[in-house]
């Protein structure tokens, strides 16, 4: 929990990671894309302050008292959710599996919640291990990185035949929410690969389940916009928004914000720090301390209130989870019909003023 | 007689990052360039990060060996791309032209026109916004916005860049063009104004954040500190 000015927060970190990205890790022969990965998110995690940046070797793979100093103690997290990521072509154990992620729930059980994954290129050996991993950690949700190299594949669509197959199992084991991460490479090559119209139309197709498009769709926040609006289940996962514009973009990280909040609405954004990408303490605190400038140029941007602070940081994700909250962090009136505020503008019912 | 370095530099400036419409030039992807005293051209590019999407890094190899290859007095011209997961796919193909197929046998199906197209058509949008914004805060409201040609428009740099845009993807960029249009060419009704503003705004500021974090990025990993780790 955080406490500020009187105002007590839930946090909750919707997107956190557990990783192996240490040199014994990398395969051989593929080091450079081990490399290359973790290089990558090096860099992100040099758009924090600068006070919060570590060495490139302990960002290779931190230990469970780190991550309890940095989520429990230092972070303010009360629940964490664990988002794995395999990429078992670069690194021989994966680089964030189910396994490594559950090795802290003997000790933190009550905290945090391991998402499981699955790829539809791996067909029945993958159904039979989605519906292990969903009985033994009673997953209720899934982290799917559409641009994940698997042999020759370099990813796939959540409209493949195959991949539907998987939803519709994940959705009869009871999972409600699908965690979508596009990235860089998707088969064929030559489309687009962070192109979210698969989530569209996976959302219209599996009503009974929740799509948190993470990273809000970065580097195609436009495309994301536009679908979040007309689907009722789909989500905004603020990882990277936060982590990567705030401190080092902080007009950019504003109008994100804005577009953020007209189009998809404070009932449907949830906070991740994405650590250890970055550690949460400075994006929570950062958070409940920031407001929209008061420049003309964001006039006509929604404004955050405590109450959207507090749904964005927590009570969101925590509705999606079941996690319980405890009253003194609830808000005084419960939010149970989302807002679509820019409904009436995609419906034409729009006023004048642009 | 012709300064070919700098007719080269300027070559490279013709050359943009598809997804930032901006120049490869003023985003610093272009490391080095030499030019011998024959003509021969060599020039190493670099993005900000390994994993930079291989299509639109593609897109920047081949279009900068083609914008310096027609450069008056250049003899021969080798682009390469550095630190990139598809680099030798790129450099390769683009040295032997094999085109974006060729070069990924297997991975792709097409050229990458339609891609191209995608995001011409995004940054034709984006400078919407660029334009029709100063004037929203002069207090042109929705009936004259949705009246206003590209005539009405003063000349600048912005207003050039979108006819360039439009040009390119077949919609209307003549001085009698609505300044407001719907993806098909069609004008936007003084109805639609506020939503289609609400979108060009929404593109303008995907665009511009995507340039921010690829800058930031690029900054980050070409540093002294990262070099010294290297």
């Amino acid at each position: 929990m955080y406490e500020k000015d009187g105002e007590k927060y839930f946090i909750v970190d919707a997107h956190s990671h557990f990783w192996d990205a240490s040199k014994e890790n990398w395969v051989e022969g593929k080091e450079q894309y081990a490399k290359g990965w973790i290089d990558c998110f090096y860099g992100y995690h040099q758009l924090g302050p600068p006070e919060t940046h570590w060495d490139w070797e302990k960002y290779l793979k931190v230990t469970p008292e780190d991550f309890e100093r940095d989520m429990f103690i230092e972070g303010h997290v009360d629940h964490a959710i664990f988002q794995s990521t395999y990429l078992k072509e670069w690194y021989k154990e994966g680089f964030n599996t189910i396994e490594q992620n559950a090795q802290l729930l003997d000790r933190w059980g009550d905290k945090l919640i391991v998402n499981g994954r699955f790829d539809p290129r791996e067909g029945d050996a993958g159904m039979k291990q989605l519906e292990a991993d969903a009985k033994k950690y009673n997953l209720k949700g899934v982290k799917l990185y559409t641009a994940e190299w698997n042999g020759a594949s370099r990813g796939y669509k959540l409209t493949d035949p195959e991949a539907y197959e998987f939803l519709q199992a994940a959705q009869e084991l009871g999972i409600k929410n699908v965690h979508v991460h596009k990235g860089p490479t998707i088969w064929p090559l030559d489309k687009d690969a962070f192109d979210v119209a698969d989530v569209d139309h996976a959302a219209t197709d599996f009503q009974g389940l929740n799509f948190i498009v993470e990273h809000v769709g970065l580097p195609r926040i436009e495309d994301f916009c536009f679908m979040a609006v007309q689907e009722p289940n789909v989500y905004a996962g603020l990882s990277v928004v936060v982590g990567g514009l705030m401190h080092a973009r902080p007009k950019f990280f504003a109008k994100v914000m804005g577009e953020l909040l007209f189009w998809v609405g404070e009932d449907k954004m949830t906070f991740g720090s994405d650590y250890n990408i970055w550690t949460p303490k400075w994006q929570v605190e950062g958070l409940v301390d920031w407001q929209m400038p008061d420049d003309d140029q964001f006039a006509d941007y929604p404004r955050l209130t405590t109450a959207s602070k507090k749904k964005i940081l927590g009570l969101n994700a925590a509705k999606l989870y079941d996690i319980p909250v405890p009253a003194e962090c609830q808000l005084p009136t419960s939010a149970d019909e989302p807002m679509q505020p820019g409904e009436e503008l995609v419906e034409d019912k729009a006023g004048a003023q642009a | 007689m012709t300064d070919l370095p700098a007719e080269v530099w300027r070559a490279l400036g013709t050359v943009l990052d598809p997804e930032l419409d901006e120049p490869i030039t003023d985003l610093d992807f272009v490391e080095s360039c030499t030019v011998s005293p024959s003509g021969e051209v060599t020039v190493g590019l670099r993005l900000p990060t390994f994993f930079c999407a291989p299509n639109f890094s593609f897109l920047m190899v081949a279009d900068a060996y083609d914008a310096v290859s027609a450069v008056p007095g250049v003899t021969r011209a080798v682009v390469s791309l550095a630190d990139h997961h598809a680099s030798e796919e790129i450099n390769g193909g683009v040295a032997a032209h094999a085109g974006f197929v060729g070069s990924f046998e297997g991975e792709a199906t097409a050229e990458l026109d339609e891609l191209r197209h995608v995001f011409l058509a995004k940054a034709a949008l984006a400078g919407q916004d660029r334009l029709a914004r100063p004037l929203v805060d002069e207090g042109l409201g929705p009936d004259e916005l949705a009246e206003l040609t590209l005539a009405d428009i003063p000349d600048s740099m912005e207003l050039r860049r979108l006819r360039d845009r439009r040009m390119a993807i077949g919609l209307p960029y003549e001085n009698d063009a609505p300044l407001l249009v719907h993806p098909d060419g069609s004008r936007v009704t003084s109805a639609q104004v506020p939503l289609h503003l609400r979108r060009a705004r929404l593109q303008r500021v995907g665009i511009e954040t995507n340039g921010e974090y690829c800058k930031s990025l690029l900054k980050t990993r070409y540093s002294e500190e990262a070099k010294a780790r290297a």
